[in-house]
């Protein structure tokens, strides 16, 4: 049994604003065991970043209030104060951003970034030793010339490389728990494959834990092994990778599965498309939160399913009315990507 | 795709370039060559999907197709008429034939207009109709694309990203124009919107009859819309095919990697499959790599891939680029180089544009972006 390293409680984050009170997380439960990946997915509001920024106390304000229960080593981060969480940011859990090209300080070298990061939970570090750590990492995310590269400022970086010094930031304290915002969606596929696999060998080398944030389904597929699907600040459903892609049990999970135009099957005539939008975290809709988007939906989806446990598969749990029977016979066309919404 | 009628849009040896200049005195110390020596032709009724990796050329081509950007060199024909160098006057009316819809929802539409005039002001400009009769128009787009005749009078900021790129294709639409270059258009949208948009815009070709330039980055998006794809690196097109051809049947090894590496939603295929992974990043194209663009990345990269440049050969309608085509039978090659003299190809025969000399400068100067 591998170390488990985070428990989160039924977390919720809810932001007062001028037009009332955002639910961006609603109730989110997971854990995390060492060298684990866990992938979650959604769409753009659906809490996903929130989640992990609340983790890290990044989400704390006037506006907001917190419920729940972030367990990280016997501590609660959400309880924590910001000193203590300090000590924590960036050396025992760190992050990566969406964005390589805003994340980084472009007055400062991309080697004082790092060396930064080091001497801050490194006492007694000295320059010299942080700018040969920095080389290092550098070399070990995969920088050529990184002894040079070290004093070069982040514009003399590509995106890619810029990303990669953005890991080797966050690989800095060796953390327990890596934390990856849409870590590829800025940058091109040739450069995003060339990520995914410096993240799946971090994973080996490091024995870090990942979470990854992303909205491609494609992503989590190469190296997740643990998937957490959310929608409207929920998690709809939840479990190991083969369980989600082979045997997906929510109606807006299957959604995903077959709006992605794929390259590994014959071409669709139509995409099929998740009709409507998502709703609003403010006023949200009755009973099941996918209710008024789902054609599957009927007169109990009016109160709101809890997340169940399936009897039959352990380790997965989902968020819908439908029995069991009825998902398998409906669900095959919605994957498959055929557009015949009934 | 070879008719015999005279193809919608035909581009012939189009350069773009963009000087780099430094000091007082603003001398040009460099140039940019972001579209170099670029051929082909988009057929009507057809949709050429046009991809590539940032920083390739491929929006610098579709603004430099709409005139957005002046030609630093070559010829555009719309409809067999040249419109490289027309006049502002000229493009005005070029306008109402040629369209465009922008990447980004949100920076695309005016903050500050109503929809109503977002997607009415082409008409005003073009006096077409009376006020009412525009209106009229206007609120049948909002009902061509999907949205409400209501929301005529709100402003962008109410809707969202998927509602807001209906707009941009309704603003894109009010003129009736033959020829639309979607720059990107579903790249900023979540997948489940992202689909909306596609089938949105299939439904609008069928029933417009429209001709489409549709750019952008993701190979599954680009094989669900097109009927040719062009794949364009560093400023060069180096391989075009009909569709399904180029995903079953890669030539240039280039597009072999872009294929491997992109994601696909299964596990299984996805541990079982063969990854190329390309290392380093593309180069600037301020000073290209010498011969073929994509030697310093290319894993059947020979002596000759660096010194010549590739002429893009016709195999049997299926152009590409390279010394080691992938794919390819001998009889098929022979027939290839004998075949040079096809209307795509002849850019072939101009091959040696690249001055001797030119070092090769592989990735060690990036700039940025």
């Amino acid at each position: 049994m591998a170390e488990r390293l985070l428990e989160v409680k039924d977390l919720k984050v809810q932001f007062a604003t001028e037009d009332g009170v955002v639910n961006a997380v609603d109730g989110v439960s997971f854990t995390l065991d060492r060298g684990q990946v866990l992938g979650i997915v959604g769409e753009s509001g659906s809490g996903k970043s929130v989640t992990a920024m609340t983790m890290l106390g990044l989400t704390r304000g006037v506006n907001a209030r917190f419920e729940g229960e972030v367990q990280y080593k016997g501590r609660d981060l959400i309880q924590l104060s910001e000193d203590e969480l300090q000590s924590i940011r960036g050396n025992e859990i760190a992050m990566i951003f969406q964005d390589p090209m805003t994340s980084m300080n472009p007055v400062y070298r991309v080697g004082a970034q790092i060396a930064e990061g080091l001497r801050a939970h490194n006492e007694g570090m000295n320059k010299h030793q942080a700018r040969a750590r920095g080389v290092e990492l550098l070399r070990a995310v995969g920088i050529p010339n990184p002894e040079s590269r070290v004093d070069d400022y982040p514009h003399q970086f590509s995106g890619g490389m810029r990303q990669r010094a953005m890991i080797a930031m966050a690989l800095a304290n060796n953390p327990d728990i890596l934390i990856a915002d849409e870590p590829t969606t800025a940058l091109d596929v040739t450069i995003q494959a060339q990520i995914i696999e410096l993240i799946g060998r971090l994973k080996v080398e490091f024995n870090s834990a990942v979470i990854l944030i992303t909205h491609d389904l494609g992503v989590v597929a190469e190296i997740a092994d643990v998937i957490m699907v959310m929608y409207a600040g929920r998690v709809v459903e939840m479990g190991t990778k083969r369980q989600i892609f082979y045997d997906p049990q929510h109606p807006y999970t299957w959604g995903l599965l077959g709006s992605i135009p794929r390259l590994d099957r014959p071409k669709a005539d139509r995409l099929h498309s998740i009709e409507g939008t998502p709703p609003s975290l403010i006023n949200m809709p009755q009973g099941c939160k996918f209710r008024p988007r789902c054609p599957h939906a009927f007169e109990k989806c009016w109160e709101e399913p809890a997340l169940e446990n399936r009897v039959e598969e352990p380790g997965h749990s989902d968020r819908c009315w439908l029995p069991v029977e009825a998902k398998r016979t409906v669900r095959d066309a919605t994957i498959s990507g055929e557009n015949r919404a009934a | 795709m070879s008719t015999s009628e005279t193809p919608l849009v035909e581009v012939r040896h189009l350069k773009k370039y963009f000087p780099i200049k430094k000091g007082i005195l603003q001398r040009e110390v460099a140039r940019v060559h972001a579209v170099d020596d670029v051929s082909f032709h988009i057929s009507k009724g057809e949709t050429l999907g046009l991809v590539g990796e940032s920083g390739c050329g491929k929006s610098t081509l579709g603004r430099t197709i709409v005139r957005l950007l002046q030609p630093t060199e070559g010829e555009i024909l719309f409809e067999g008429q040249d419109i490289t160098h027309i006049g502002t006057r000229g493009l005005r009316s070029l306008r109402r034939e040629m369209q465009m819809i922008f990447q980004d929802p949100y920076a695309s539409l005016n903050p500050r207009k109503r929809v109503g005039s977002i997607i009415g002001d082409p008409l005003k400009i073009h006096k077409i109709g009376s006020k009412s009769e525009r209106k009229r128009r206007v609120q049948e787009l909002l009902e061509i694309v999907g949205l409400s005749p209501e929301h005529y009078n709100r402003f962008p900021h109410e809707f969202s990203g998927g509602q807001r790129q209906r707009i941009g294709v309704a603003r894109a639409l009010a003129l009736r124009p033959k020829l639309i270059i979607a720059d990107e258009p579903v790249s900023a949208l979540d997948v489940s919107i992202q689909s909306q948009i596609l089938n949105l815009l299939k439904d609008l070709q069928n029933e417009f009859d429209l001709t489409y330039l549709f750019i952008a980055h993701d190979l599954g998006v680009v094989r669900h819309v097109s009927d040719r794809i062009a794949v364009m690196y560093l400023g060069k097109m180096v391989e075009l095919s009909p569709a399904e051809e180029l995903y079953q049947r890669p030539i240039m090894p280039y597009t072999e990697a872009l294929l491997s590496a992109v994601p696909i939603p299964d596990p299984d295929l996805a541990a079982a499959r063969e990854r190329i992974v390309l290392t380093g990043d593309v180069p600037s194209p301020i000073d290209p790599p010498s011969g073929c663009r994509f030697h310093p990345r290319c894993r059947y990269m020979t002596d000759v891939c660096r010194e010549i440049e590739p002429p893009l050969t016709d195999y049997e309608g299926h152009l590409a680029a390279c010394h080691h085509p992938l794919n390819v039978s001998k009889d098929e090659a022979l027939r290839a180089g004998a075949a040079a003299e096809s209307p795509e190809s002849a850019p072939a025969d101009a091959t040696p544009t690249e001055p001797a000399g030119k070092e090769s400068h592989p990735v060690s100067a990036e700039t940025p972006r």
